[in-house]
C-alpha cells in the first residue's frame, strides 16, 4: 500500500523539514500517522484553520509540555511564543541562518523547519536545557572563554549545532568542523573563535 | 597594581548570552501582547488605489488592519543626527498616503491574536495600485544626478586642495580606473523588531536600535507627545552594522499598531524580503580614480570621483572619498560626489560608510600604480606617507602606521610575495599576496554617566548608549575597576535604556570612545569624594592624609607609601553610615572636523556647556551633574585639541589560493595590525577586527544585492540568495595591535575599532587575487566567473 517513499517518510519524520512535511503530505494523507496525529489531521488543519487547534506533547529540556497551538505553528515559534524559550532565535524562519538549531532526540535541526505538531512525543534541548549561568555546560563554558560570539544572536544556535556536531562525531580536522558548522551563520564574525571554542570541547 | 585595562577578560555578559538569557526585542514576555505583520507593495512608484482588507479583517483571531486610510496622524521628524533621533526616511512617515516610492514599501500592518493567524490574514488582503514609470537604475534616461553638497553629519563630499588638472598633467607616471561595488545589506543576524506598550498616556517602547536615545525622541516626536513619556529599553541588539542606526517604519508602526487596537503589538521584520526592502543597505559606488605620480612614485595628483544612490523620500551619500583626502600626501586633490535618486528604499550607513568601499577602489589603485612604477606596494606608501594631516595639515593625535605596514609584512611573509602576477604554486593552487592600508576617523562625543558606590563596596554605572556585540558592557566595567581600584566582580556598567543618562549612539566607532572617559571620570569623582570622607575623619587610618598620597586597589585605600595604613570603602562608608556614594559627569569632547568651529570642545566654553549638565534625559533624575569645574573633566576638556587630527590606521596582509582549473578562491590567511590607540580588552577588540574583515571578505569575494531589471524589485531576498561568508570560507587570522595610548583623544586613550577593521580588506584580498592570477576584477565581487573569462 505504501511506496518506497512513503516507508521512508514513516521511518525518518524526525529529519523531514516543514516545507517537505507539507509537500510530501499533500499528496498522500490518507492513512499515514506522524506521532499521534494522522498526517492527514495536520494538513486539513494547516488548510482550514478555522478547524481547531492541535494539542502537542513535547519534552522540553526534561520537562514534558502540553500545548494547545495552531497546527501551522512551528517548533521554533512554539518555544519562543508559547513557551518563552527564547534562548532559541529566530534569524530567517526559512532554514537558511541556523540561529533556531535546537537538538530534537539529540539531533541538530532548523526549528523553523519543523511543525511543532511534528514533534510530539519528542524530545527537545534548547540552549536553556543545556547549562545556566552558574552551571555552564562545557560549550557554553567554552564559546566564553573564547569570546566565540559577539552581539550574540546567533549564539544559541552555534552552541547547539555544536553540540549536535561533536555527538554526530564526523568532524575530525578544522576544515570538517568548519565545513559542519556552515549552517550557521554569525554576522559578527566570531567564526574563529566558534572553531576554538569547539576544539577545546572535543579534545576535552 | 596590575591593571586591568587592556586584559582579555570573558565578557561581562557572556554568561547571559550563552545561556539564551540575554533579552533582544522581540523576547519581552509582555502580557497580551499581539502580533503585527507587515506587507509591503509590489509596485515601485505609483498609487494605491484600493487595500481590500474585509477578508482578513473576517477571519477569527485578526484584531486590525492598520493602513493609512485609519492610521494615526504623525509630526515630521526632520533631524539628521542619529544621537538625538533621525528616521531614515524623512519624506516618508509611515501609512500618511497611499503614495508608493519603492517596491517593498510597507503599506499595511495586519494585528492578530498569534503570529500564524497574522501572517494568513496578510495573505487575504487585495492591493490594487495606480502604477507610474520608476526610475530605479541609473542607466535610465530618466535618472537625474547631481551633486550634494555634504555627507552624513555634515561632512565634507567635494574637497579640492591645489589644482588637480595641472598636477596630473605634471605627473610621469598616471593611471586611470573605474571600479564598481554593487549593493550590500546589513543582514545582521536579529532582524529589525519593535514592541510597544501603552499604559495611559505614557509608551515603552523595546526596540532593537543602535541609538536608543536617538528613537526615544524620535518616537516621541512623530508621535506629537512629550519625550519623558516614552521609555525604551534595548539592553540587547542582535547586530547593526549601521542598518539600526537611522530609526525604521517598524520602530513607529507598533507604537501607532497598539494605539490602534489598545493592546500590546510586536513586530519583527520578515528576513525574506522585508529585511532587504525596509531596514537599509549600502549604495552601490562607480568609482573613477586618476593618480599620478614623479618618477620616484610621489603623488603629485588625485581625483577619486564617486556616484551613489539615494532614494526621493530622503537623501543618504555613501561617501568613498571620504579617506582619500587624508590617507596619502598629496599636494593636489580632487574629490567629487554625485548621486542619483531613484525608486528603491533609503541607503544608510553600512559599517564604515564611504571608508569600506572607497579604501577597496582605492587601495587597488594604488595597487595598479606599484606595478606600473615597478615599486613594491608596501613601498609606494611609505613613499607617500602622510606625516601630518594632508587634509588641514594638523598633526595626528596618534599614528604608527609604519609599525603596522612593518609587523604585517612580516606575519604574513610579504617576502614570499612573487612581483609577477600569476606566477606561483603552491601545490595545485596559485599563490598570491595583497596588501592595503586601513583608515577610520576616531570619533568622539558627549556622554553623560551616572555612577553608585555602594557600602557594600560595589560599583554601578549607567549611561544611555548600547553594547551591539562591541564589549561595551564589558570594557567600560574595566574602565571603572580601573578607575575605582574595585575588582572587576565588584563593578556592573548598565546601558541601552532612556530611564539612564543620555550617552552616544553606537555609529562612526565611537561608543567607547565617548563613554570610556565620562565612566572613567565619574569613577574618579566617587572615589575622590570618599578619600575625602576618610582623611577629614579621625577615626580613619588615612587621617589628615593628603588626597595624592592615596592609592586603591581591590577595593582598598591606603597610604601609597605605606600600605598596611588603610581601609576599604565599605569600611568607611559603614562608619559615615552612607548607604553610597555618587555622582553624576558630562564629558563633552568632539573629535569631529566638521564639528570642531561650532562647539569648540578645546575651549572653556566646551567645559562649561558639560558643566551645566543637560536634563540628562532620565526620568528617575535624582543626581546633580557635577561636572563644573570637576578636576577630572577638566583635565579631559582643557587639553588643547585644536589643532590635532583624530584618525585610526592600520594595515591589512592578505594570502590566497585560486585553484586555476575552477578559480574558485580561497582567502588563506589574513593580517591585521591596527593602530587603535590603548586597547581596553584585547579579547573583544581583536573579535572586531576579524568581523571587520570577515565582512571585507563578503564584499570581496560574495556579497551583493541584485534588482529586477524590468520592475526594480530585489531579486537576491534572503539569505539563500544574498550570501554572506561563513565558517567555510574562513582563513586563519592573525590580529596585533599598536597598543599606543592616545594621549590627545582622552585620558582613557582609546580609539574605536567597531569598524576600521572593514577598511582595506577588500583591497587587500582583491590585490592579492590578482597577485594569485595576473585578472585584475574591478567590478566587486570577485566570483570565479569573472576570472575564468
Amino acid at each position: 500500500m505504501f511506496n518506497k517513499e512513503d516507508n521512508a517518510l514513516l521511518d525518518d519524520n524526525k529529519g523531514t523539514t516543514r516545507r517537505e512535511f507539507i509537500v510530501r503530505t499533500s499528496a498522500f494523507t490518507a492513512a499515514i500517522t506522524i506521532a499521534k496525529y494522522p498526517v492527514k489531521t495536520i494538513v486539513d488543519k494547516i488548510n482550514q484553520p478555522e478547524a481547531g487547534n492541535v494539542v502537542v506533547t513535547i519534552n522540553v529540556n526534561g520537562k514534558s509540555k502540553t500545548l494547545e497551538i495552531d497546527a501551522r505553528t512551528t517548533l521554533l515559534d512554539a518555544l519562543r511564543e508559547n513557551m518563552h524559550l527564547t534562548g532559541t532565535k529566530k534569524g530567517c524562519d526559512r532554514g537558511q541562518c541556523g540561529a533556531c538549531t535546537v537538538l530534537v532526540d539529540e539531533r541538530r535541526i532548523n526549528s523553523c523547519l519543523y511543525l511543532a505538531a511534528m514533534c510530539d512525543g519528542s524530545k527537545v534541548t534548547t540552549i536553556e536545557g543545556l547549562g545556566t549561568e552558574d552551571n555552564l555546560h562545557p560549550m557554553q563554558q567554552a564559546f566564553l572563554k573564547h569570546d566565540a560570539f559577539q552581539c550574540g544572536y546567533c549564539t544559541s544556535g552555534q552552541i547547539c549545532s555544536a553540540v549536535g556536531l561533536l555527538k554526530e562525531g564526523h568532524a575530525k580536522t578544522d576544515d570538517d568542523i568548519r565545513e559542519l558548522m556552515s549552517g550557521n551563520i554569525c554576522r559578527c564574525g566570531a567564526y574563529q573563535n566558534i572553531l576554538d571554542a569547539v576544539k577545546e570541547v572535543q579534545n576535552a | 597594581m596590575d591593571s586591568i585595562i587592556g586584559k582579555p577578560i570573558d565578557r561581562k555578559d557572556g554568561p547571559l548570552k550563552v545561556t539564551g538569557k540575554a533579552m533582544y526585542a522581540a523576547e519581552w514576555n509582555i502580557p497580551n501582547l499581539a502580533y503585527g505583520i507587515t506587507i509591503q507593495s509590489t509596485i515601485t512608484k505609483g498609487h494605491i488605489n484600493n487595500i481590500d482588507t474585509s477578508a482578513a479583517e473576517k477571519l477569527k483571531g485578526v484584531l486590525g488592519v492598520m493602513t493609512y486610510k485609519n492610521a494615526m496622524q504623525l509630526h515630521t521628524l526632520s533631524g539628521s543626527d542619529p544621537s538625538s533621533g533621525k528616521f531614515a526616511e524623512k519624506d516618508l512617515l509611515p501609512f500618511q498616503s497611499e503614495r508608493i516610492f519603492y517596491n517593498g514599501q510597507h503599506i499595511a500592518v495586519v494585528i492578530a491574536e498569534t503570529f500564524e493567524v497574522a501572517e494568513h490574514a496578510a495573505s487575504l488582503i487585495k492591493v490594487t495600485y495606480n502604477e507610474e514609470k520608476p526610475v530605479f537604475d541609473i542607466n535610465q534616461p530618466e535618472a537625474k544626478i547631481y551633486q550634494p553638497q555634504q555627507g552624513l553629519g555634515g561632512t565634507q563630499v567635494q574637497v579640492k586642495r591645489g589644482d588637480a588638472e595641472q598636477g596630473m598633467s605634471n605627473a610621469s607616471t598616471k593611471i586611470e580606473q573605474t571600479y564598481n561595488t554593487p549593493v550590500y545589506h546589513h543582514n545582521p543576524m536579529e532582524p529589525h523588531a519593535t514592541s510597544a506598550v501603552w499604559n495611559g498616556d505614557t509608551l515603552t517602547v523595546y526596540d532593537a536600535t543602535q541609538s536608543v536615545f536617538g528613537n526615544k525622541n524620535a518616537i516621541s516626536t512623530m508621535l506629537g507627545i512629550a519625550p519623558d513619556k516614552v521609555r525604551l529599553i534595548s539592553p540587547f541588539i542582535g547586530g547593526g552594522f549601521g542598518s539600526k542606526g537611522f530609526m525604521w517604519a517598524n520602530s513607529i508602526l507598533a507604537p501607532m499598531a497598539a494605539k490602534f487596537i489598545n493592546r500590546p503589538v510586536k513586530i519583527v521584520l520578515e528576513r525574506t524580503g522585508q529585511m532587504f526592502t525596509c531596514a537599509g543597505r549600502r549604495s552601490f559606488t562607480i568609482q573613477k580614480i586618476n593618480l599620478g605620480t614623479d618618477n620616484g612614485g610621489k603623488l603629485t595628483s588625485v581625483k577619486h570621483e564617486t556616484t551613489s544612490e539615494t532614494s526621493f523620500v530622503d537623501e543618504f551619500v555613501e561617501p568613498a572619498g571620504v579617506a582619500t583626502k587624508m590617507i596619502y600626501a598629496t599636494p593636489n586633490l580632487d574629490i567629487t560626489q554625485n548621486i542619483v535618486r531613484l525608486n528603491k528604499g533609503t541607503p544608510c550607513p553600512t559599517r564604515a560608510p564611504g571608508e569600506a568601499v572607497g579604501t577597496y577602489a582605492f587601495e587597488v589603485a594604488m595597487d595598479e600604480l606599484a606595478e606600473k612604477l615597478n615599486i613594491d606596494p608596501v613601498q609606494l606608501r611609505l613613499i607617500n606617507y602622510a606625516e601630518k594631516n594632508p587634509d588641514d595639515g594638523h598633526r595626528f593625535s596618534s599614528k604608527n602606521l609604519k609599525e603596522c605596514y612593518e609587523k604585517g609584512a612580516q606575519s604574513i611573509g610579504w617576502s614570499n610575495r612573487n612581483i609577477k602576477p600569476g606566477s606561483t604554486k603552491e601545490g595545485n593552487f596559485l599563490v598570491g599576496y595583497g596588501m592595503a592600508t586601513a583608515t577610520y576617523p576616531a570619533n568622539r562625543s558627549k556622554a553623560t554617566v551616572r555612577l553608585k558606590l555602594y557600602q557594600e563596596g560595589n560599583a554601578v554605572a549607567a549611561c544611555c548608549t548600547q553594547d551591539i556585540g562591541t564589549g561595551t558592557y564589558t570594557v567600560m566595567a574595566q574602565v571603572m575597576s580601573d578607575a575605582l581600584g574595585l575588582p572587576i566582580d565588584k563593578v556592573e556598567f548598565k546601558l541601552g535604556d532612556t530611564i539612564y543618562p543620555q550617552g552616544p549612539n553606537s555609529g562612526g566607532s565611537q561608543t567607547m570612545a565617548t563613554t570610556g572617559p565620562a565612566v572613567r571620570a565619574a569613577a574618579l569623582t566617587v572615589k575622590s569624594k570618599v578619600i575625602k570622607l576618610a582623611v577629614a575623619d579621625k577615626k580613619s587610618p588615612l587621617y589628615n592624609q593628603t588626597e595624592d598620597a592615596i592609592s586603591v586597589d581591590e577595593g582598598k585605600l591606603f597610604v601609597t607609601s605605606d600600605n598596611l595604613k588603610g581601609e576599604t570603602y565599605s569600611q568607611i562608608l559603614t562608619r559615615a553610615k552612607m548607604p553610597l556614594v555618587e555622582t553624576e559627569i558630562t564629558t563633552n569632547v568632539s573629535t569631529r572636523e566638521t564639528q570642531k568651529s561650532e562647539s569648540n570642545p578645546t575651549t572653556k566654553q566646551g567645559g562649561e556647556q558639560g558643566g551645566q549638565g543637560q536634563q540628562s534625559g532620565g526620568q528617575q533624575g535624582g543626581s546633580k551633574d557635577e561636572s563644573k569645574d570637576n578636576p577630572f573633566v577638566k583635565q579631559d576638556q582643557d587639553l588643547d585639541r585644536s589643532n590635532v587630527a583624530f584618525h585610526s590606521f592600520g594595515a591589512q596582509f592578505v594570502k590566497v589560493l585560486v585553484d586555476p582549473l575552477t578559480c574558485m578562491i580561497k582567502v588563506d590567511k589574513v593580517v591585521s595590525i591596527m593602530d587603535v590607540g590603548q586597547i581596553l580588552n584585547e579579547k573583544t577588540a581583536k573579535s572586531q577586527i576579524m568581523g571587520g574583515a570577515i565582512f571585507g571578505i563578503g564584499m570581496a569575494l560574495m556579497e551583493g544585492s541584485v534588482y529586477d531589471e524590468n520592475t526594480g524589485r530585489i531579486v537576491t531576498r534572503d539569505l539563500a540568495d544574498y550570501l554572506v561568508p561563513v565558517h567555510a570560507d574562513m582563513p586563519t587570522f592573525d590580529v596585533q595591535f599598536t597598543n599606543v595610548k592616545d594621549e590627545f583623544i582622552s585620558p582613557v586613550g582609546a580609539r574605536g575599532a567597531g569598524e576600521i577593521g572593514i577598511t582595506g580588506i577588500t583591497a587587500a584580498i582583491a590585490n592579492a587575487i590578482y597577485n594569485a592570477t595576473g585578472k585584475r576584477v574591478r567590478d566587486l565581487p570577485i566570483t570565479p566567473d569573472k576570472l575564468i573569462v
